[in-house]
Order: C-alpha cells, then sequence, then structure tokens
C-alpha cells in the first residue's frame, strides 16, 4: 500500500480521465494524495454539449470543476500552477523539472502517476511528464518513487509492450463516474451517450461500464534505460 | 454567447475602428485529432495579446459568418464563426462552434490586454 501518492497533470480532468479509480483506491486506504494541475485547462476545445463556456471563462469553469472532482475522489491537497494550456513543450524543460523537483522533495511521495513521455499524444502531457521523470532522476535511488506513467499513443503497446499495471476499479466505479460527471463542461457529451445506453439497455450495464472498470499503467524504470531523453534534457 | 446578430456584431467592430487594440485568434483541430487515423495530424494556430490597428473591420456571411480586419500593411481574418458577445468589460468575444459544441476557431478584441 502507497502512503503518499503525488499525481501531477498538465489539465484539469486529466486525473479523472481513465485514472480517478486509482486514486479514489488510494483514497479509500487513507493513503494521502497531492494533485498538481500545471495549467487551466484554459484551451480545451469542449465548452460543454450545449456548450455553456467560452474560450475566456473556460479557466474558472474548470479549475472549479476540478475541485467538484477533486472532493469525489478524495484528493484534498490541489495545487493549481495556472500555466498557460499548451504551451508546456516551449517551456524552458530545465525550470519545468525544477518545479517538479520541488513538490517532490516537500511531499516525498512514495508513488507518482504521470504521463508517458513520448506515448501520451497532447504535446502538454509529454512535455510534463518528461519534467517529472527528469525531476525524479535527480532524487537519490532510495528516495525515488514509484512511477506509474499513462500512455495512449497508437504506438504505445507496440514500443513499450502490455502495461505493467492493469487495476479493477469496479468496486470505485460510481466515484469515477461522478468525477467525470464533475467535469462537465469536458464531460457532458460521453456522459449523455452512457446515460441514454444505461437507461435503454439496463441489461447491458456491466458491458457499457466495463471500459470505466479497468485502468492500465505502465512503470517507469528508471534504470532500465528505457527513458533515453532523461540524460540528454 | 449567443447567435452571431450581424448588425450587432458590426457594430462592436466599428467602436475600435483606427485604435490599437489587443487581438487573440486561434483555430484547431483537437490535440487529439490525430488519434482520429493513420494519416490524421493536429494543427492549430495561437495568437493571444497579438496587437493591431484596422482601418476597416467588417462582418460577412449569413452564418457561420466572416470577420475581416484590414490593416494599414496586411490583414486578419476569421472564417466560421456562429456566436458573439459583447463582454462587461467592452470585449468582442467571437466563437465558432461544432454541433459538439466544440470550439474550431475564436476571434476576440479588446482594448485592454486578455488574461494570462
Amino acid at each position: 500500500m502507497f502512503k503518499k501518492v503525488l499525481a501531477i497533470y498538465p489539465h484539469p480532468d486529466d486525473e479523472t480521465f481513465g485514472k480517478a479509480g486509482a486514486l479514489a483506491l488510494h483514497a479509500k486506504e487513507g493513503a494521502d494524495i497531492t494533485l498538481v494541475c500545471a495549467t487551466s485547462g484554459q484551451m480545451g476545445r469542449r465548452m460543454g454539449k450545449p456548450f455553456f463556456a467560452n474560450r475566456e471563462t473556460l479557466a474558472a469553469i474548470r479549475e472549479k470543476e476540478l475541485k467538484s472532482a477533486c472532493r469525489v475522489i478524495g484528493i484534498r491537497d490541489v495545487r493549481m500552477w495556472r500555466m498557460q494550456d499548451k504551451t508546456l513543450q516551449f517551456e524552458d524543460p530545465m525550470k519545468l523539472a525544477d518545479r517538479v523537483e520541488t513538490v517532490l522533495r516537500e511531499v516525498s511521495p512514495d508513488l507518482v502517476y504521470t504521463y508517458y513521455p513520448q506515448f501520451s499524444v497532447h504535446p502538454d502531457h509529454d512535455a510534463l511528464a518528461e519534467a517529472v521523470v527528469s525531476a525524479i532522476d535527480r532524487l537519490p535511488e532510495y528516495e525515488q518513487p514509484v512511477i506509474y506513467a499513462s500512455a495512449f499513443s497508437k504506438n504505445c503497446e507496440r514500443i513499450l509492450g502490455k502495461p505493467s499495471v492493469i487495476l479493477d476499479v469496479s468496486q470505485v466505479v460510481d466515484i469515477k463516474l461522478n468525477a467525470i460527471r464533475a467535469h462537465r463542461s469536458q464531460s457532458e457529451f460521453l456522459i449523455e451517450e452512457l446515460e441514454k445506453a444505461l437507461k435503454e439497455h439496463p441489461e447491458k450495464r456491466d458491458e457499457l461500464l466495463a471500459p470505466y472498470c479497468k485502468e492500465k499503467y505502465w512503470k517507469i524504470e528508471m534504470k532500465s534505460g528505457m527513458i533515453k531523453f532523461q540524460k540528454s534534457s | 454567447m449567443e447567435a452571431i446578430d450581424l448588425q450587432k456584431v458590426q457594430k462592436q467592430l466599428d467602436c475600435y475602428l483606427n485604435q490599437e487594440i489587443y487581438f487573440h485568434l486561434e483555430t484547431s483541430n483537437g490535440s487529439y485529432a490525430s488519434l482520429q487515423g493513420e494519416e490524421e495530424m493536429s494543427v492549430c494556430a495561437f495568437i493571444r495579446n497579438g496587437k493591431l490597428k484596422y482601418s476597416h473591420g467588417i462582418i460577412k456571411g449569413s452564418g457561420p459568418y466572416s470577420v475581416g480586419l484590414k490593416l494599414k500593411e496586411g490583414w486578419v481574418y476569421a472564417e466560421g464563426l456562429t456566436d458573439y458577445e459583447v463582454t462587461s468589460d467592452n470585449q468582442l468575444l467571437l466563437g465558432g462552434y461544432d454541433h459538439e459544441g466544440r470550439v474550431n476557431i475564436a476571434l476576440e478584441l479588446s482594448s485592454r490586454p486578455f488574461k494570462i
């Protein structure tokens, strides 16, 4: 069991989609969870369905949604960095890693959730994950936390192999769905479809919820040399 | 935001004539567009708090709409705009939303810098 968990993602809702189950299980086990959310998600394209946000109101709306999702999941320590969405790849990677390192040294997590650098599609995901791995690499080996990384690029399984951690989160799936609902501006289209399907086919409940009941992560082994960029960045 | 009213947007465009103002212009097919198929790629253009001064600004079309701003030495335009709002800070927000409520394009004008 992990006692201190640090999740570090660029956007409000990254902690929820595909990950809220694992985080809710940690919360249930009594772990202290810290979430770093690097941007306000102010460049999101989804504005609700039908849309209720616009480019100028989206940041405040998404921060509020994040706080509400974190309450649902059981994350009490939420840190908003409020950087500009979709610009992390253009930031100085050393400075980004410095910022991550400060949090790592303060929180001393035994488990870190992040994306898998180069396999996470969105440039913010890849850039922040790279900073996280670089920052962890700076720690003495005995202080390095376990890393659970999410990957979803088209080539991820071909290159990385099967996920090393597959979690059954069915016992907290209702919590996860409520966290997804909390991110209303980003999830309304999806929840609407899911709820319609559940209403029309109540007998297919298990099948419809199955994708939400399983979460997959790749452990990043710092010494394996798999993360080739880490020494050069 | 509400569906574009041509006259109201035109009136607001006339308010900024020949003044140095800030603009936000973006268009994107989404960071996940590359996941849609082998040949697909994500594209995006983004300018926040650029400055411009236009001598002629016009909205055209019957929905979706286009807005063109004629500068002393060039042009800025946006196509595919569906909704608008004039905020209490007198900012003109124009957005082009698709059937799922996603932003395809946005053009915004303001006398003061947009929040960053």
